[in-house]
């Protein structure tokens, strides 16, 4: 495919998602506001299929992804009113459900106490208007970044985000030293940065 | 409080992607409670994760785990929000709730080498990693070392200074495992400090080589 093309497709991919994300924020927030059960059945068909997929990359079962999907979307139900909209999309929040109810089985089966590291009780750092705006279109950056960086550095973010290997892990697979893990890293985020700081 | 040196943006980024271990996630959470810089990395971080997710084509989901979740959101206890320690600013949060709210000073410290005291910290079984607090008297200068493996280092209270500059409360040493050091700590107050390692540190000069396994780090 010409490049042109692929990138027409890669941003009309994205404005879809911007599009799904709006929808998602409404039904997150109608959940939180008004226990509405409609909403979250609408939330459930538009995230459980890619969440189960998700879990199905890191190794799970079709049917432990199903459980996992479960307990995550109840974790949607019951914290929709955690969810804050200047923080990033609802799929990000998501997918740090996702995470965290991950680590939780492994310190569970491990039979040790609970360390709630998620919660590092960030307080919201307040925002002005425009980067309230900003931020709504983040994701649409985010998605641009990734197509941006050389592929080494994608495939070191996807082998963390959705492959689940520690960076020691993922040198061994690569068979390069761990500075070079992180320092493909390094420059992925300096990228992200760079764009999320200059939109457009 | 002012923060001079951050978490390194690829232990941030395995952080926000769950695949930081647990003792290295506990220093970098304790960090992220104090440093705003650091938190809006991680909240930037975590994009990449949302995006990814979103990339992924979607699996159908069966009838049963549909109507099993609508049906279970009937009976499920709505999350509060959680009752915060009181911020008294000693300790982090996270590091607060593990001591359950016992102050630094009363802790039961076990003296490693005059000026040297530890305070081993629960991890689960999953962890590779090792949680310890680190007391260093005033004054003192650890032995020059390197680390034989990675190492994270949060400053709770006093200062020390190396190579790297002035560290204080708040800074974090997130330190390669090439890199040697020696920290001095300041002449006024003894330095405290989290740290989370993965493998025993070793110490660069023979004497402090041999007393390693003496004072257990």
């Amino acid at each position: 495919m010409p490049a042109l093309a692929s990138d027409m497709l890669n941003k009309e991919k994205s404005l879809d998602r911007q599009r799904e994300d709006q929808i998602a924020r409404r039904l997150i927030l109608n959940i939180a506001k008004n226990l509405d059960k409609q909403a979250f059945s609408t939330l459930f068909d538009l995230q459980a299929p890619r969440l189960k997929s998700f879990m199905m990359r890191r190794g799970a079962s079709p049917e432990q992804a199903e459980d996992l999907v479960q307990e995550a979307m109840i974790s949607v139900w019951t914290k929709a009113g955690l969810y804050n909209p200047d923080k990033g999309s609802v799929l990000t929040w998501v997918f740090t459900i996702a995470k965290n109810l991950r680590i939780d089985r492994i310190r569970k089966e491990a039979s040790m106490p609970l360390t709630e590291l998620i919660d590092y009780d960030a307080p919201s750092d307040e925002l002005g208007n425009d980067e309230m705006l900003m931020r709504r279109q983040e994701s649409q950056q985010v998605a641009r970044a990734l197509t941006e960086i050389p592929s080494e550095q994608k495939q070191v973010l996807m082998l963390s985000f959705v492959e689940d290997m520690p960076q020691m892990e993922i040198a061994r697979r690569l068979g390069l030293p761990l500075g070079t893990v992180k320092s493909r890293m390094r420059l992925a985020y300096i990228r992200l940065r760079k764009t999320l700081e200059s939109p457009n | 409080m002012n923060i001079d040196h951050h978490l390194d943006a690829a232990t941030i980024i395995a952080y926000t992607a769950g695949t930081l271990d647990e003792a290295f996630s506990f220093v970098a959470a304790s960090h992220l409670s104090w440093c705003p810089t650091c938190r809006e990395t991680a909240r930037q971080a975590a994009l990449i994760g949302g995006e990814f997710l979103g990339e992924l084509e979607g699996t159908k989901i069966s009838e049963g785990c549909r109507n099993q979740t609508l049906s279970m959101i009937d009976t499920a206890t709505l999350h509060r929000f959680p009752n915060s320690p009181p911020a008294r600013g000693e300790v982090p949060n996270p590091l607060a709730r593990l001591l359950g709210g016992v102050a630094l000073a009363d802790l039961k410290w076990k003296r490693k080498a005059p000026g040297l005291a530890l305070f081993d910290l629960p991890l689960s079984a999953a962890s590779h990693g090792r949680l310890f607090l680190m007391r260093i008297a005033p004054g003192k200068a650890m032995p020059e070392h390197g680390h034989g493996g990675e190492e994270i280092t949060l400053i709770l209270s006093g200062a020390y200074n190396d190579k790297f500059g002035r560290f204080a409360k708040g800074d974090v040493a997130d330190l390669d495992e090439d890199v040697e050091h020696q920290p001095i700590v300041e002449k006024d107050f003894a330095c405290v400090c989290l740290v989370a390692t993965e493998a025993p540190t070793r110490f660069k000069s023979w004497p402090a080589r041999l007393i390693q396994p003496l004072i257990g780090i």
